[in-house]
């Protein structure tokens, strides 16, 4: 069990290529460069996450494959989908997205918001009722339908945005900090429930984070972005078997992929030329 | 470890302080206004007696209320006409202006276009306005709806205007992400978010509506053809019946605070389950 710099070896748990990222960069009417040349292949499957400090564009990408925002350079490469280019158009049932915040309708109960991405394709209440109780399940909210999201823990609201981005079974799953501002206690389960869901329904996810220990714990690939401008600094693989619970946390071997990661991590941040500030 | 304690049942001063204070609170929260518009009547009535006031100056509350009680026949009904006229103009406001705020909300140079207009029309004093309507309106009830109507959308205008140009940026993508449609964005997204900033236009729009429709019946009544309470008003005070004209003014700002009342507590049903406004304090 060991961490190692892989240029194009798949993972164990990767199967082809979803999707690629072909000399992508993105720059602002600002003139800030948010991302040059970034080359990146998501495979069927991948736990990814995107590693980085402040302000080296993971955000950036992260939206970009959403369609949320276009390349200024460079493609996006969907593979099997026909189309070359589909982040702005194409079947959006694909992707779902978790925010950094929950991001919920505060006027909405709980069955109502993870009802929501079904009720703008037009499914009825009725049709979607099943569909909707088994998310809540999986996200352990039973009993929970009918509560609003002021009613919620911080860890409560965001299980409820992970059912709503999940109940349209979309084949890629796009995180944005998710649990940055959880209590460790309540970030700790959030990601034991997040592998096991993973594990089980079989869907790719792009995970941006800037902790070391989150992104080793829940991926089998972590890419360590720098910044100024922001561009991939190095792949790693993290060539543990899942599934992965809390001994694994505690485990030696998790201590040395994190310290080998956060080596890169260091080596990515020092690379960035210039003054550090703060700001995304 | 022994024992456990038991639980402590007193309260410590501190507390007992905070539980003493809260409980007067709340009973002085009524009765503390209650005291003072008591003593201001009490006042109202010994400042007549000690200075032989004469009725036509400045009745005592007694007979102000024996009027209310003596020309309810006529007082109600004219309170009814009033009532009809800020209703109805309530109700266009509503319409008219959560209707243009939808319609601004559609596109930021519609919003850049017409809101100068809206504007304009707020800022014109309505008695200025008045003798326009007058030339150009001859349904009488139509002169005095525009009137009020004039007055009272702005402040739904603006507020719901705002309401739905304040959604959530994120929440914005997200819709965006499940390909939602213009219509669904505003229907699921945009109204309810907006919902208590127009409440809260709705809250001054319904004062605003009483304002209005009396403020036209005042400039309409001026020529006779009004039978409003402020035609009410304009005759007693013609005729130096002061007794009458004290219960028209009580009655109409009695009207006045209970649209407030009405208004507050319908958006407090509406909002209590989700919104800070409406959500109790607490510690």
């Amino acid at each position: 069990m060991k961490l190692e710099k892989v240029a194009q070896q798949p993972g164990s748990v990767s199967g082809p290529t979803l999707l690629a990222l072909r000399g992508v960069g993105k720059v602002f009417s600002n003139g800030v460069t948010a991302l040059s040349n970034v080359e990146l292949t998501i495979r069927e499957g991948d736990f990814l996450s995107l590693l980085g400090p402040s302000g080296c564009g993971k955000s950036t990408a992260l939206r970009l494959i959403a369609g949320l925002s276009t390349p200024t350079s460079g493609l996006l490469d969907w593979r099997g989908s026909g189309a070359r280019d589909r982040s702005n158009i194409g079947d959006r049932s694909n992707i779902g997205f978790v925010f950094q915040e929950p991001t919920l309708l505060p006027w909405a109960d709980v069955f109502d918001n993870v009802w929501l991405p079904l009720r703008l394709r037009g499914v009825s209440r009725v049709k979607a009722a099943p569909t909707v109780m088994e998310m809540l399940a999986r996200v352990h909210l039973t009993g929970f339908e009918k509560a609003v999201p002021r009613e919620l823990s911080g860890g409560m609201k965001m299980r409820v945005s992970i059912a709503r981005a999940m109940v349209t079974k979309p084949r890629i799953l796009l995180m944005d900090e998710p649990f940055a501002a959880l209590d460790e206690i309540t970030r700790f389960k959030l990601n034991n429930d997040l592998l096991e869901l993973w594990q089980d329904q079989r869907f790719t996810v792009v995970f941006v984070t800037h902790s070391v220990f989150e992104s080793v714990f829940l991926s089998n690939r972590v890419v360590v972005m720098a910044a100024r401008p922001g561009r991939v600094f190095a792949e790693l693989a993290v060539d543990a078997p899942y599934p992965r619970d809390e001994a694994f946390r505690t485990s030696p071997d998790y201590a040395a992929l994190c310290r080998q990661a956060s080596d890169v991590l260091i080596g990515a941040i020092n690379s960035t030329a210039g003054p550090h500030h703060d700001g995304h | 470890m022994t024992a456990i304690e038991e639980p402590v049942l007193a309260l410590d001063p501190e507390e007992a302080r905070r539980v003493r204070q809260e409980r007067f609170e709340r009973i002085g929260r009524w009765l503390l206004p209650l005291a003072i518009m008591i003593l201001a009547i009490w006042l109202w009535d010994r400042v007549c007696v000690w200075n032989d006031i004469p009725k036509y100056i400045l009745p005592r509350p007694g007979v102000v209320l024996q009027t209310l009680h003596d020309d309810a026949g006529l007082l109600f009904s004219s309170l009814l006409v009033t009532l009809r006229i800020t209703f109805l103009s309530l109700l266009l406001a509503v319409i008219g202006g959560v209707g243009l705020a939808v319609l601004f909300a559609q596109s930021k140079w519609v919003e850049m276009s017409f809101f100068p207009f809206a504007i304009v029309l707020q800022v014109t004093p309505i008695v200025a306005i008045f003798p326009l309507i007058n030339i150009y309106v001859d349904n009488q009830t139509t002169k005095l709806l525009l009137c009020a109507w004039i007055v009272a959308f702005f402040p739904i205008l603006s507020n719901t205007t705002l309401g739905l140009n304040s959604v959530d940026r994120n929440l914005r993508d997200m819709f965006k992400l499940n390909g939602a449609t213009r219509w669904q964005q505003l229907r699921y997204l945009r109204l309810p978010a907006a919902m208590p900033y127009f409440l809260g236009g709705l809250k001054i729009a319904g004062g605003l509506s009483l304002i209005g429709a009396v403020v036209a019946e005042f400039v309409a009544g001026a020529t006779g053809q009004s039978s409003g309470l402020a035609s009410r008003i304009i005759e007693a005070g013609y005729r130096l019946n002061a007794p009458r004209l004290f219960a028209a003014l009580i009655l109409i700002s009695l009207t006045g605070i209970l649209i407030f009342l009405v208004l507050s507590l319908v958006s407090h049903l509406i909002l209590r389950r989700w919104h800070e406004s409406a959500l109790r304090q607490e510690r």
